[in-house]
């Protein structure tokens, strides 16, 4: 069967066929000392070459890894920039779109003297236990007020399971180290 | 008539002290290329190498020594006891005694002394230099067949066949040498290179050489006997411990050791090219420079070339090194002779 060069379909071949076997050059003699020194001195060039460029190697604990404006790391909650209220009304959409069913929120009705939220109501409790997230962003997709949003933090590791369930004031603070973000064309 | 002399013109404690500077040397060197080569590779491999332990990662041969060493000295039960201990013992020694035969300079006046700066100056050398590479191939293949496992004793097994297929060849390219200079004195044959260099008339001699040693030091691309994509780690798969650093301390004095040799009988030894001729004290350093020039040229080859098949080193051996290096023999004999009328 002649090579058409594209890639045949599955089990095209019966028994009897001949089939065209591609080798690589018979070792030979002398000239196959010559051409096995050849290669083994492009073999050298490649990897001297790689002295050449240097080394990409990231430090991690001293240097991040950048991340990608869009990168889903750990959830951040957010508050409005001008009054300081926050942006959670607790209306529970985050919690019934989470696939991992990691989020709890318990609302509570917005005391009009001291409001907590600029909504109705307000999150009294709101955890996300992140042993159990798998970072898809639903919940900041279903958030209809954006006031959860995937930040860019992914240094999670604890000791202990519940330790990783973050509570509401925790993902209101600021992140203490900023995730480096990755420049344009990087 | 005596079959070998060893020319001793020092009195017995300047032998003590240079024999014991010597050796010193050759075991600072141990973690010294130990370090060079994970460096090196690392660079080879776009990546910086070890730089957690001290200062650029210098402490990092000393952990990993302390680590092996307070380790548990493990044994097989099927392994068959004093043998298992013996072997990485013969292969550290038989290493380690090669470097007695190296010359690191010209005879010098030390404090109103006359110090030979080798500790063994033999007029046989080169046939000491080939018996102790020999002699540590034993410490591999008893060590492989001693350790009751099949992994090593494979790794014995191609020791041994690699073993017949590289030292003819090796042997054969250092006739010219040994022909040209007109001795196996290791110092003779370097103070012959006053003037040019051996790699120059000995170009194919050298490279028999230097392929043959890198099969004698179970270097990649012939490093079949640890082999550790088929056979676990070859001869060495059940030692640990204080006994796989001894043979650790053994491939690396060996790597040293084989640098040396190769700048010792090719590249001039403390001979520097040009008629730059530098006062004594310099010679010991320009042999060290060498030897670290041949040792960085084996790792470049490591971090580069893929391990041959068993037994396309035997094929090569026996058909491409062996006829080459006796055709090298022969053309330079009729040479000598018609230069010599």
């Amino acid at each position: 069967m002649p090579s058409t060069g594209s890639r045949p379909p599955a089990r095209s071949w019966a028994p009897d066929d001949v089939v065209a076997v591609q080798r690589g050059p018979e070792p030979g003699g002398l000239a196959g000392a010559y051409r096995v020194f050849g290669e083994t001195l492009r073999g050298l060039k490649t990897s001297f070459g790689r002295v050449v460029e240097g080394t990409t190697t990231i430090e991690y604990p001293e240097e991040k890894t950048p991340v990608y404006p869009r990168f889903r790391g750990r959830h951040r909650l957010h508050t409005f920039e001008d009054t300081g209220l926050e942006k959670c009304v607790g209306c529970s959409l985050c919690a019934a779109a989470c696939p991992a069913d990691c989020i709890r929120v318990v609302a509570a009705e917005n005391d009009p003297e001291d409001r907590v939220s600029g909504g109705e109501r307000y999150a009294a409790v709101y955890e996300i236990n992140l042993s159990r997230c798998i970072f898809c962003g639903y919940c900041e997709m279903a958030c209809p007020f954006d006031a959860i949003t995937m930040g860019h933090d992914y240094e999670l590791a604890d000791y202990n399971r519940s330790d990783l369930i973050f509570t509401k004031e925790m993902l209101l603070q600021e992140p203490p180290e900023r995730t480096p973000l990755r420049a344009a064309g990087e | 008539m005596t079959l070998a002399t060893v020319g001793y013109f020092e009195p017995w404690y300047v032998q003590l002290l240079k024999t014991l500077i010597i050796f010193g040397i050759g075991f600072s060197l141990v973690p010294l290329a130990l370090l060079y080569e994970r460096k090196l590779l690392g660079r080879f491999q776009n990546r910086p190498g070890p730089n957690r332990v001290g200062p650029f990662g210098s402490m990092q041969p000393a952990a990993d020594i302390l680590k092996l060493i307070s380790k548990e000295q493990f044994q097989p039960r099927g392994a068959i006891g004093w043998l298992f201990k013996l072997a990485p013992l013969i292969s550290a020694v038989a290493a380690l005694a090669t470097f007695a035969l190296i010359p690191f300079g010209r005879t010098q006046d030390v404090f109103g002394t006359d110090v030979g700066l080798y500790v063994a100056d033999s007029n046989i050398g080169l046939l000491l230099f080939f018996a102790l590479s020999s002699l540590g191939s034993y410490g591999v293949l008893l060590g492989g067949w001693s350790s009751g496992s099949k992994y090593s004793f494979l790794g014995a097994m191609r020791g041994a066949a690699q073993l017949i297929s590289y030292e003819i060849s090796q042997g054969l390219a250092l006739l010219g040498i040994v022909m040209t200079a007109g001795s196996l004195s290791l110092s003779e044959i370097v103070e012959h290179q006053n003037g040019m260099w051996f790699i120059v008339p000995q170009i194919v001699g050298g490279l028999i050489f230097f392929v043959a040693t890198l099969a004698e030091i179970n270097r990649t691309p012939f490093d079949l006997l640890e082999a550790d994509s088929e056979l676990v780690a070859g001869f060495m798969t059940e030692y640990g411990g204080g006994r796989f650093a001894l043979y650790f301390v053994g491939e690396y004095v060996h790597l040293v050791v084989a640098g040396a040799m190769f700048s010792t009988l090719f590249l001039g030894g403390w001979n520097l090219p040009f008629g730059i001729d530098p006062p004594g004290w310099v010679d010991p350093i320009v042999v060290l420079a060498k030897t670290g020039l041949i040792v960085s040229l084996i790792i470049w080859i490591r971090a580069s070339l893929p391990k041959v098949r068993y037994d396309q080193l035997m094929s090569f051996g026996w058909k491409v090194l062996l006829p080459l290096a006796t055709l090298n023999a022969l053309v330079t004999a009729i040479i000598l002779v018609t230069l010599a009328d």
